[in-house]
């Protein structure tokens, strides 16, 4: 019996790494779903970027406060988990601050006065985030995409950390040895006299109890992640690696679309041929994206670590003068249909089974697609270099090429390419006529 | 207004140094096409030795790309690219931040490698090679504010070349809230200057245009043909036609040097 805590420790720590372990991986399989794209170039560069925007957080201090506040939460959770190390030990091996016997009493207690320190920073931006979500009216909190699960997601990840800091402080304020060296205890300190009336054995039990749920909360919010807004802290990392580096105002062209046009432009090009068996049998590529799969893996990256801050949408020209179109509601929307997409591969032993449903019409309309200027602010602005843009134009390029579905003007504009070589209805003999003038 | 083409050039047997892509708007939109007369008559000034295709320019299929349709454009593209191709075209210059977005990064991997400028980077160029001045009197102590085409600031990067031009206008450069990399779009870009908006509160030139007014200009520059529409039709909306006025960099330039 003198094992079960340790046991009971180890089980919740396989448990919930195992479970964690276990969603990654379907995570992995659903990014993968995406077509292939090429980011395995240029690897210095990659690897800057991730080291200025993700470790560095150089994007997320363009807007000051809220940037300076996600900085403070995220130097205290990168921090603060070098503890969560010495409560693993202490776990597994039933010893009590196994680093204390480790590390010299100075450097031991300066650590955990910083783990202190941090916590309260923590907390308190945590708090400042929760007014600035529920109670300051801040637009880009108050988008339609945001009610109901999204908004509570917003807030439960609050919570989670509101309550794990507490928990850390509170056990160390009843750690009454720990309290009696009076070694980093810089914040806890203060919350002792809270526990002065209760008994030896109370104050014991309450440490416990902090301990005990303070490290079963991590493997819950470990857990939480894969459910939640909040696996960008994993995600921020790949998906700035794997960002577009090219100038963002090129877009893509599609190679399917290149071997066709310079087939039609070949004068040497048989137009009598007839296809050989194996043309015939293959599926020709589907133009543009109407659903998840047509979309590539780095897009789909982009939509599991999108955390729902809005900067793209409070930049987007189109959303700020009341059209449908959000660029977060796009990337919310490419999640929840791979989700979707997801269940349905793990319902069905590992094969995608057609369900009548794709991300266009049934996530996303046409009347938000066409809303979008190109302009890119959306992709200037987001954190963590997430692209909503190419999805966008990968959504038209369907509409257009395989539905025909382009709003009338649009249709004239580009008739009138074909025929006169400009977008208005003007004789290509005229192109010179603005000379004379 | 002597403006040869490379139909003329090659007849003659010379090859210009650069050539000079008017766009459809340059071409045929009047607005625009004040643009492309103050661009050659700074090209004359500098002494720059080019051409235009004339008749034979077609198109970039920027706005079809950006539409969604790729055949288009990249027919567009190819047919482009044989012609410049043939004339052995090296250096593009452009007033249009589309064309010189989808020349400088859509035209490559289809063949098309070119040398490709805004007006406002080949004019400022032009200036730190001695090959043209500035008249610093003219605009002398005039409020200017600059809106940033999307395709040439966010899309390229390119944010000091008009403002330096600007600046040495001898005006009072001024920005607005929104500038640069967080610069609010005109509107018409994607195709939207071919269509009508989705519904909305609003038009996006307008709040673009209240953005520009914030700052109590007297000119507001731009350096794309369709932002100059965009933000004239929002000037004219807030009927401060008489106040504030609308050019393009180059205008300003042709109208500073007395052109």
């Amino acid at each position: 019996m003198q094992y079960f805590p340790n046991l009971i420790f180890a089980l919740a720590l396989i448990t919930g790494f195992g479970f964690f372990g276990l969603n990654i991986r379907k995570l992995y399989r659903n990014i993968n779903f995406g077509k292939d794209v090429d980011r395995k170039d240029r690897k210095s560069e990659r690897l800057k970027n991730m080291m200025m925007i993700a470790l560095g957080q150089s994007k997320m201090v363009k807007r000051p406060l809220s940037g300076f506040l996600h900085i403070i939460v995220y130097v205290g959770f990168v921090i603060i988990n070098i503890e969560v190390l010495e409560i693993i030990i202490d776990g597994l091996f039933g010893t009590h601050r196994v680093f204390l016997g480790v590390l010299s009493t100075e450097l031991y207690g300066f650590l955990i006065g910083t783990f202190e320190v941090l916590a309260a920073l923590v907390f308190i931006a945590v708090v400042l985030f929760w007014l600035r979500r529920n109670v300051s009216n801040i637009k880009r909190f108050l988008s339609k995409e945001m009610n109901g699960w999204p908004k509570k997601d917003g807030n439960n990840i609050l919570y989670f950390e509101m309550v794990l800091m507490t928990l850390f402080l509170v056990m160390n304020a009843t750690d009454v040895p720990f309290q009696q060296a009076g070694i980093g205890n810089p914040i806890s300190q203060f919350f002792v006299p809270f526990f002065n009336s209760f008994s030896e054995a109370s104050i014991h039990l309450i440490e416990r109890s902090a301990w005990w749920v303070h490290i079963l909360g991590i493997l819950v919010f470990l857990n939480y992640l894969f459910y939640s807004k909040h696996l960008h802290i994993l995600l921020a990392f790949p998906n700035t690696y794997f960002a577009n580096l090219n100038p963002k105002g090129q877009f893509n062209n599609l190679e399917s679309v290149t071997a066709e046009v310079k087939l039609m432009m070949d004068p040497d090009a048989d137009p009598y041929a007839v296809p050989t068996e194996e043309e015939y049998a293959s599926v020709p590529d589907k133009f543009g994206a109407s659903d998840v799969g047509d979309l590539n893996w780095v897009q789909l990256l982009n939509a599991y670590t999108c955390t729902e801050c809005g900067r793209c949408t409070s930049s987007c020209p189109a959303n700020l003068t009341g059209k449908e179109l959000s660029p977060r509601k796009i990337m919310m929307d490419t999640r929840d249909r791979l989700e979707e997409v997801g269940k349905n591969i793990d319902a069905n032993n590992g094969t995608f089974v057609d369900d009548g449903k794709q991300l266009l019409n049934d996530y996303i309309t046409p009347e938000e697609l066409w809303a979008c200027t190109s302009c890119n602010a959306c992709v200037e602005e987001c954190p963590v270099n997430i692209d909503p843009l190419s999805i966008i134009m990968d959504m038209r390029r369907y509409l257009v090429m395989e539905e025909s579905a382009a709003p009338q003007e649009l249709n004239m504009m580009m008739t009138n390419i074909e025929n006169n070589g400009a977008p208005w209805q003007y004789n290509q003999q005229d192109r010179l006529n603005w000379v004379n003038e | 207004m002597n403006v040869p083409t490379m139909a003329d050039m090659m007849a003659k047997g010379k090859q210009p140094e650069v050539l000079f892509w008017v766009g459809a708007a340059g071409s045929y939109d009047d607005r625009a096409k004040k643009i492309s007369r103050a661009f050659v008559k700074i090209l004359h000034q500098a002494g720059v030795d080019f051409a235009v295709l004339g008749t034979e320019e077609s198109s970039t299929g920027d706005a079809a790309k950006r539409a969604g349709n790729e055949f288009l454009f990249q027919m567009q593209a190819m047919m482009n690219v044989e012609i410049l191709n043939g004339y052995e075209v090296k250096k593009i210059v452009t007033c249009d931040p589309h064309s010189f977005n989808t020349f400088k990064n859509e035209y490559p991997s289809l063949g098309g490698k070119y040398e490709v400028f805004h007006h406002t980077q080949f004019i400022q160029n032009l200036i730190s090679e001695g090959r043209l001045k500035l008249d610093k009197t003219t605009f002398k102590g005039k409020r200017v504010t600059f809106h940033d085409p999307c395709y040439l600031g966010r899309a390229n990067d390119v944010y000091e070349s008009p403002r330096d031009l600007i600046k040495r206008l001898g005006v009072n450069l001024t920005e607005m809230k929104r500038n640069k990399a967080t610069a609010l779009c005109c509107g018409a870009g994607g195709a939207q200057m071919f269509k009508d908006a989705e519904k909305g509160d609003k038009e996006i030139n307008i709040l673009r245009t209240e953005d520009a007014l914030e700052t109590k200009p007297n000119i507001i520059a731009t350096g794309c043909p369709y932002c100059k529409t965009m933000m004239t039709d929002g000037i004219k909306f807030k009927q401060k036609e008489t106040q504030v006025i609308v050019k393009d960099i180059a205008e300003l330039i042709a109208e500073a040097n007395h052109l």
